[in-house]
């Protein structure tokens, strides 16, 4: 059994790894709420603007208004927007969202290159030997949409130039503090199918109107400044969204290890106190047994 | 029969409610839009909003953004966008001067820089003529 000191030295370390990961745990609860807010005011802007891109996208004859809403006969090189964050700490979520997007597209039949944002899905993706063009990080919580315009930008110029014929998008959704799990969904091309689905039900209220509208100045000018625009958004928006998932994962993370140190703390300080006990009783066995050995020694020699 | 006007930014929503008439400072022109307009899907230049109820009238700046207008509803997506009430303008003085001075330091050679800076002169100026107008306007009512 480790001697008394040592245990003592233990407690006192695992004590201040729980000071530190319940710190991190309040630090990171402060970061989901402003994440969320932040997710959560750009909600109603992201959902109108989808609104208006499907129905755009509805309108008749869409192909020929729009590159962004005009699929390629043939997809040879896709793009994968990878999120995730730039730090540990967060339980499985760096590992989960590079997991599922590696699986995802592991045997899709085009090459696939990477943007990725956040530190941590980088290293994954060089690691793994993946072609990764671009790289954000260091991005703070709840960043400004300018800020964070040059992603969507990138994208937007990548698929317009011809270089990549469809583009998606991988993040983690927030569903609770407790639930967060893999999107993987197209950008570009707007795929109008696609607004059926689960994933983005909550931003699809579909028009009452089926006219057609009008368009000043002109339509070509119009969409190419908006859906640009849209499209950057929803990458704003993933980002945000994937910020509050990571927060929460670290947090729970964090919770759990705090509550593990103190039962760690708790089961030491028992063996500590229980070789402490020890101890003493066997100096005193000690000091008992050596005082009857020298009264039987004084004994022996008054008898003699 | 009203219109459902909504007015949206990026990070929060302006302006959300019953009205009867919108003033949109479109591209090409200002707009009045009444209800049972004519779908419209327009682009917006740098320019005021005005909202008008029967019993009041409320002003917005907006630097450039989408309106989507249809019989019954008039959405606006603004770049940005605030309610004029909510300007203060010694502060959006004190933000023209700033840009000002900016706009003299900068050499017109750093492209980028130089446009992000008239971006944002042109936005004060807008929120400060904005103000003096339409704040004063209604303080006389």
């Amino acid at each position: 059994m480790a001697s008394a000191r040592e245990m003592r030295l233990r407690i006192r370390s695992v004590k201040s790894i729980a000071q530190v990961t319940s710190a991190l745990e309040t630090v990171s609860a402060a970061k989901v709420r402003r994440a969320i807010a932040a997710v959560n005011a750009t909600r109603p802007y992201a959902e109108k603007s989808w609104k208006l891109l499907v129905h755009l996208a509805r309108q008749p004859g869409h192909t020929s208004l729009h590159p962004l809403l005009a699929g390629r006969s043939e997809v040879k090189k896709i793009l994968v927007v990878l999120i995730s964050g730039d730090r540990g700490l967060a339980g499985a979520f760096n590992a989960n969202i590079v997991k599922d997007t590696l699986d995802h597209f592991r045997n899709f039949p085009a090459q696939v290159s990477y943007i990725a944002v956040g530190r941590k899905g980088r290293d994954m993706l060089l690691r793994r030997r993946r072609e990764v063009i671009a790289e954000f990080s260091d991005i703070p919580i709840a960043p400004s949409f300018a800020s964070l315009s040059a992603v969507g930008h990138l994208v937007v110029d990548e698929y317009l130039q011809g270089r990549v014929d469809e583009v998606y998008l991988a993040y983690t959704d927030f569903h609770s503090m407790v639930k967060q799990d893999t999107v993987i969904r197209k950008l570009v091309p707007l795929d109008v199918q696609y607004a059926d689905d689960r994933v983005v039900a909550y931003n699809v209220t579909h028009h009452k109107t089926t006219s057609v509208f009008d368009f000043e100045p002109d339509d070509s000018q119009i969409l190419s400044g908006i859906i640009a625009r849209f499209t950057e958004l929803q990458v704003y928006q993933a980002i945000l969204t994937s910020q509050a998932s990571e927060q929460a994962a670290r947090m729970v993370s964090m919770r759990n290890a705090t509550d593990n140190a103190r039962e760690l703390i708790s089961s030491l300080q028992m063996d500590y106190n229980k070789a402490r006990q020890q101890a003493i009783t066997n100096d005193m066995l000690d000091i008992t047994g050596g005082a009857e050995a020298m009264a039987a020694m004084t004994k022996t020699k008054e008898t003699a | 029969m009203p219109i459902r006007c909504e007015v949206v930014s990026q990070d929060r929503i302006v302006f959300q409610g019953d009205v009867d008439i919108v003033n949109l400072p479109g591209l090409d022109g200002d707009m009045g839009i009444l209800p049972n307009h004519s779908p419209v899907l327009t682009l917006l230049r740098y320019g005021v909003i005005s909202i008008k109820t029967k019993t009041d009238e409320q002003f917005f700046t907006v630097a450039g953004g989408v309106a989507e207008v249809q019989p019954d509803q008039v959405t606006i997506l603004a770049d940005a966008a605030e309610n004029v009430d909510e300007i203060d303008i010694q502060r959006a003085e004190s933000a023209r001067k700033r840009a000002e001075e900016a706009l003299a330091k900068t050499p017109q050679t750093a492209t980028d820089e130089y446009l992000a800076i008239q971006a944002a002169m042109r936005r004060s100026n807008l929120r400060l003529d904005a103000a003096r107008r339409f704040k004063s306007q209604k303080r006389t009512h």
